[in-house]
């Protein structure tokens, strides 16, 4: 039953808009019925799919990306204090800055006929953060009685690096990889926008284009299959991360 | 022969002054036990031992080299993604050893833990975590063997058992041990020497030498030198927390 809640709740929110549209005549342009978001759901299904493997591609290869250059950046910062004091405000920076506001430059840098590289560069800048600042606060976090064993048998700083601060940061290291994963994807489509139609192919390029032509129904079809997707992207990673922990403790 | 001594040792942090002045010469092959109440000072005396921490002033001597000291800390301080078995090789690892798996077991094998090489800590209970840090301990045959406060956490009846471990496995080896302690019948129990501490920062309030041989034979705990001894010990205490 409360599996079944939040379902039933979305049936009557979908009845109680189906009729609204029929009884007050809305018009198909303003708001479609949900019958109708159905339909054009179905009749663009191919282009639909394709543009969501776009975006989602965009979003996979930012993510490898962020993740290679958050860890070896928060490593980096592991092995030097000065390195640690030199990086860190500079990847605040990175943080506060609004994605949309840098698109602009980025894509011109890309060049015209690469708006991919662009999109790619874009989902990378959002999703670095969440995975450096997990990765910098994970390498220390190991247990200070573990580092004083690490003193007393004279480990090196690599040995302590490897054999130490990284397996400790495991748990923040898949806190962040997930957190930095649904930033990629928004990151992604927030970066389409910010290139605008006629660019990559993906899902946010479908909405300004359904926009652009008043098809409304396409559109709502098409904010269906991003939300669909953010929830398959958000559940997956979020069995890696339990997967991972359990693996980590130990059970 | 003295294996480690500290000579007026303070130790002053930025809060205030944690130890001292403080004095205290270790023999090779002998057990002392520090008793204190919390905040004396006890583990930062340790961890001078150690070689972890200098003092402010005062002087430290210590003969053992790299690896041939060991502690072992209140919590089992077990990396919680390795095995048993690698979590006591790794001392070893760090020193470059070829046969680290091989040692390990057999230490493993020590402290009565043969079967478990291959469990997690997190699927061990607290006394047998204790006695794999123990093997961790051991596997590099150290001169000399540092335990801070490593029973606190456990029962009654796990702590009575590992004493009699941690005797056995001394009695085997012979490496000098300092048992940091606040449980005055383990103390006695398992130092040939008692060091009281006064309140912190901790000196020196008394020392007593134990009656009775070392591992202590069964029913030792009820003799009345044992008794006697104790209830010195425990006046000392009593004492130094008052002054």
């Amino acid at each position: 039953m409360r599996a079944l809640a939040p379902f039933v709740l979305l049936a009557v929110l979908l009845a109680a808009w189906e009729i609204a549209c029929r009884t007050m005549d809305v018009p198909v342009y303003f708001l479609p019925p949900p019958t109708a978001v159905g339909a054009a759901l179905l009749a663009n299904l191919p282009t639909l799919v394709a543009a969501a493997w776009n975006t989602l591609a965009v979003s996979l290869i930012a993510l490898v990306a962020a993740s290679l250059i958050a860890q070896a950046l928060a490593i980096l910062t592991a092995l030097s204090p000065l390195l640690d004091r030199a990086v860190r405000p500079l990847a605040s920076v990175v943080q506060v800055t609004p994605v949309v506001a840098i698109a602009p430059l980025v894509l011109i840098w890309a060049g015209l006929d690469h708006p991919e590289r662009a999109l790619v560069a874009l989902a990378v800048l959002v999703a670095f953060f969440p995975i450096f600042s997990g990765a910098v606060a994970g390498l220390r976090s190991a247990d200070p009685d573990l580092e004083r064993l690490f003193d007393l048998y004279g480990a090196s700083r690599w040995q302590r690096v490897t054999r130490l601060r990284l397996p400790a940061a495991v748990p923040f290291l898949l806190e962040g990889h997930k957190v930095g994963a649904g930033l990629a994807l928004i990151g992604a489509v927030v970066a389409e926008f910010g290139a605008g139609s006629g660019s990559v192919r993906g899902l946010a390029w479908l909405i300004l284009d359904a926009g652009a032509r008043l098809q409304t129904d396409r559109m709502i079809a098409a904010l269906v299959v991003l939300g669909a997707m953010g929830v398959a992207v958000h559940a997956v990673l979020e069995r890696i991360e339990q997967a991972g922990l359990r693996w980590w403790r130990g059970r | 022969m003295t294996l480690a001594a500290l000579t007026d040792v303070v130790v002053d942090y930025p809060r205030g002054r944690a130890l001292g002045p403080f004095s205290l010469s270790l023999r090779a092959g002998e057990t002392v036990a520090l008793v204190g109440p919390s905040g004396c000072g006890k583990s930062t005396a340790l961890r001078l031992l150690a070689g972890l921490e200098a003092p402010t002033t005062g002087r430290v001597e210590r003969t053992p080299g790299r690896g041939e000291t060991a502690v072992v800390f209140q919590a089992p301080t077990l990396a919680p993604w390795l095995s048993a078995r690698a979590n006591v090789a790794l001392p070893l690892e760090l020193a470059g050893a070829a046969d680290a798996c091989a040692r390990a077991d057999a230490a493993l094998a020590r402290v009565g833990l043969a079967s478990h090489e291959t469990a997690r800590p997190a699927q061990l209970s607290g006394g047998m975590a204790m006695r794999v840090s123990i093997a961790r301990a051991l596997v590099t045959d150290p001169r000399l063997l540092l335990l801070d406060e490593p029973f606190a956490a456990l029962d009654e009846i796990t702590r009575r058992s590992l004493a009699d471990d941690v005797l056995a496995l001394w009695s085997a080896s012979k490496p000098a041990i300092v048992f940091v302690t606040h449980n005055v019948e383990e103390a006695v129990y398992i130092a040939a020497r008692v060091v009281v501490m006064t309140r912190g920062p901790g000196r020196v309030a008394g020392v007593f030498e134990t009656p009775g041989p070392l591992p202590r034979p069964p029913g030792f705990r009820v003799t009345p030198d044992f008794r006697a001894t104790v209830e010195q010990v425990s006046a000392a205490l009593a004492e130094g927390i008052v002054a």
